[in-house]
């Protein structure tokens, strides 16, 4: 029936970049302003939900299969928890972004960044295989 | 490297669950976990090793020092809980391949590896925190992947039983977050070292403080199933995978115990309880537990669940040792955490043998087993005797250390009904060595014995049983040393 609709169509694909951009700007400008990997996450997930609401699962499955999704969930906690791992190796207690680089401030930042990274990759995967699932139950 | 650790021990099955996902093949995962499990296993030793030579070992997350940031601090008290679950935890997954091959869908065996992982991250970080909010992060971390994991199992009640569980579970988790909430704003800090040194000048019939105490109190309670509040657990051990079941019986309860002992001890102090009466509640709880629970377990078809009821009567014991508030009652606890977490988990695993030959946990159903798998039954009767409390094995020296405790407190009735109850687990354990071993088999005549895959961790468990069941000195000793400093108020 939604295949007959243009405009939902037409407009949820003119829309589709601008919140996919507006992700990427949450994720990384977390660390100036209001924002950050959950949101960012959250955000980059209702894009594919809205794909997934309009063209069908079925499509949505082909762009991002559910198997890409749980491996970008796992990936997501590596990164975080790699993040940690790497400043162990430098010589300090796990998850001391001091570390990571010449002196500290950059190192908190650079630190943060990752770690957030990490955050909105699998809040993303989540949400969307979340909606995944219930769109999926029953077929 | 000596210095990490306390952080290695919760980094390395957090770092490799998320490869059981992209690796997405069950036998890579099992193998993930089995080298996990006992790497595990070896961190944990080294750190009771460490902790026994040196003293308590505080690690600060990235490098934030103590009050504000969080800190891991072990001390022996949980360097010992740590052994437990850990030690479990390698045996579990030794034993878990076949066993989890038959009973849980194919397509989702690595997803299985991988919530048993974050299950073993969240346990053992439980334990070793030293902050009381991410305590409640790993708890979290640890009760969902158990809530999948019991969801797992073949019987389709296992959704159900899974769901009870997440109902009660979180019940109990949000009740302890509104503790911690009140003693946050009495005191304005979260960790528990510090808890300890802000409250121990306060009035103790401040309201507030009271009405923390009975929040963590009953939460607390809620997750290690003390009777009544226990509802959750038959069927959650019924119904889950059966290397769940002797996963879970053998660790999640223990270290819920471990953390209400953190609560009463080291956060509140011993002086609380005179003012609030609060052991004499638990004591009666307790013993309640300890009766109806095993009359309960007498009445029992499913073998499971007969045992999941004789674990509500075992935590009986365990809180009842703790509420004599003596050194002796919370050794007496604390040894039965790890002889209960072996005999259980004996029985358990036995149990798993079971189903993994014959695809049944009903009593009836069973007749003759013992003639058909010796080696599976005989590890059972060894874990039923500790149950029983016999002579020679684990379960004995927990009775005994709580009986003089009972002594100690000049509470003779008390001690009466330590030994009345174990009468009752002598009945529910009798019924199975009888179906087993003195009726003839009727059906399921091809039955074999065990792979030897299973039944090696299996023995392991029960020849466990018997050995610190004679060689108490390392298992009471430690738990002696935990128990002093624990009463003594020494954080």
């Amino acid at each position: 029936m939604i295949q007959r609709k243009p405009i939902l169509r037409v407009t949820s694909k003119v829309f589709m970049p601008f919140i996919l951009l507006y992700a990427l700007y949450v994720q990384f400008h977390g660390d100036f302003g209001p924002g950050g990997g959950f949101q960012a996450g959250v955000i980059f997930g209702s894009s594919f939900i809205l794909y997934a609401l309009i063209f069908g699962l079925h499509d949505a499955k082909l762009v991002l299969p559910s198997a890409v999704l749980e491996i970008l969930s796992a990936l997501g906690v590596l990164v975080y928890a790699g993040t940690g791992v790497v400043s162990f190796f430098m010589g300090s207690n796990f998850l001391n972004y001091n570390a990571l680089a010449h002196d500290a401030l950059h190192g908190q930042h650079y630190g943060i960044l990752l770690v957030e990274l990490g955050v909105g990759i699998t809040v993303f995967s989540s949400m969307t295989l979340i909606f995944y699932v219930f769109a999926g139950r029953g077929r | 490297m000596s210095a990490h650790l306390p952080i290695l021990q919760i980094l390395i099955p957090l770092m490799a669950a998320p490869f059981c996902v992209i690796l997405r093949h069950r036998d890579i995962a099992w193998l993930i976990s089995l080298i996990v499990s006992l790497a595990c296993f070896a961190v944990s030793l080294l750190i009771l090793d460490q902790v026994l030579t040196q003293g308590v070992i505080s690690y600060f997350m990235g490098d934030w020092p103590a009050p504000w940031g969080i800190e891991f601090r072990i001390d022996v008290v949980n360097a010992y809980v740590l052994v437990i679950v850990a030690a479990i935890g390698a045996i579990v997954s030794l034993y878990g391949r076949h066993s989890v091959n038959k009973e849980i869908p194919k397509n989702r065996i690595y997803l299985f590896y991988t919530a048993y992982l974050l299950c073993l991250t969240g346990l053992l970080g439980m334990t070793a925190t030293g902050d009381a909010f991410n305590l409640f992060v790993f708890l979290e971390i640890s009760s969902l992947s158990t809530y999948a994991m019991v969801s797992l199992g073949k019987d389709r009640r296992a959704l159900t039983a899974s769901y009870q569980y997440l109902v009660m579970g979180t019940l109990g988790a949000t009740f302890y977050v509104i503790g911690l909430g009140l003693l946050y704003m009495m005191t304005g800090t979260l960790n528990i070292v510090d808890l300890h040194d802000r409250l121990v000048g306060m009035d103790g019939s401040i309201r507030t403080l009271q009405a923390a105490l009975a929040f963590l109190t009953v939460g607390l309670s809620l997750k290690l199933a003390l009777f009544p509040l226990h509802l959750w657990l038959p069927n959650a051990y019924s119904y889950a995978p059966s290397t769940v079941t002797a996963f879970l019986a053998a660790t999640a309860t223990k270290v819920a115990v471990y953390v209400m002992l953190r609560v009463f001890f080291t956060i509140f102090g011993v002086d609380i309880f005179e003012e609030t009466g609060l052991a004499n509640v638990l004591m009666i709880f307790a013993i309640a537990g300890m009766f109806v629970a095993s009359t309960v377990a007498i009445f029992q078809n499913n073998i499971k669940r007969m045992l999941a009821y004789s674990s509500v009567a075992q935590i009986g014991y365990i809180m009842l040792g703790i509420s004599f508030l003596n050194a002796t009652g919370v050794s007496a606890g604390l040894v039965h955490l790890l002889n209960h977490a072996i005999m259980k988990c004996t029985c358990f695993l036995a149990v798993g043998c079971i189903v993994y030959r014959m695809g049944t946990v009903r009593l009836s159903e069973l007749n003759g087993v013992g003639k058909k798998m010796p080696w599976t039954m005989g590890a059972f009767v060894i874990g039923g005797m500790s149950l029983i409390g016999v002579p020679l094995t684990v379960g004995f020296v927990s009775k005994w250390q709580l009986i003089s405790a009972a002594f100690e407190a000049d509470m003779m009735p008390v001690a009466a009904l330590i030994l009345l109850s174990s009468l009752l687990a002598v009945i529910y354990v009798w019924r199975v060595i009888e179906i087993a071993y003195f009726r003839e088999p009727t059906q399921n005549t091809g039955v074999k014995e065990a792979p030897l895959s299973m039944l090696i961790p299996l023995w392991i468990m029960a020849g466990a049983a018997i050995y610190f069941g004679i060689d108490t000195g390392m298992t009471l000793g430690i738990a002696e040393i935990a128990a002093d400093m624990l009463v003594g108020g020494t954080p």
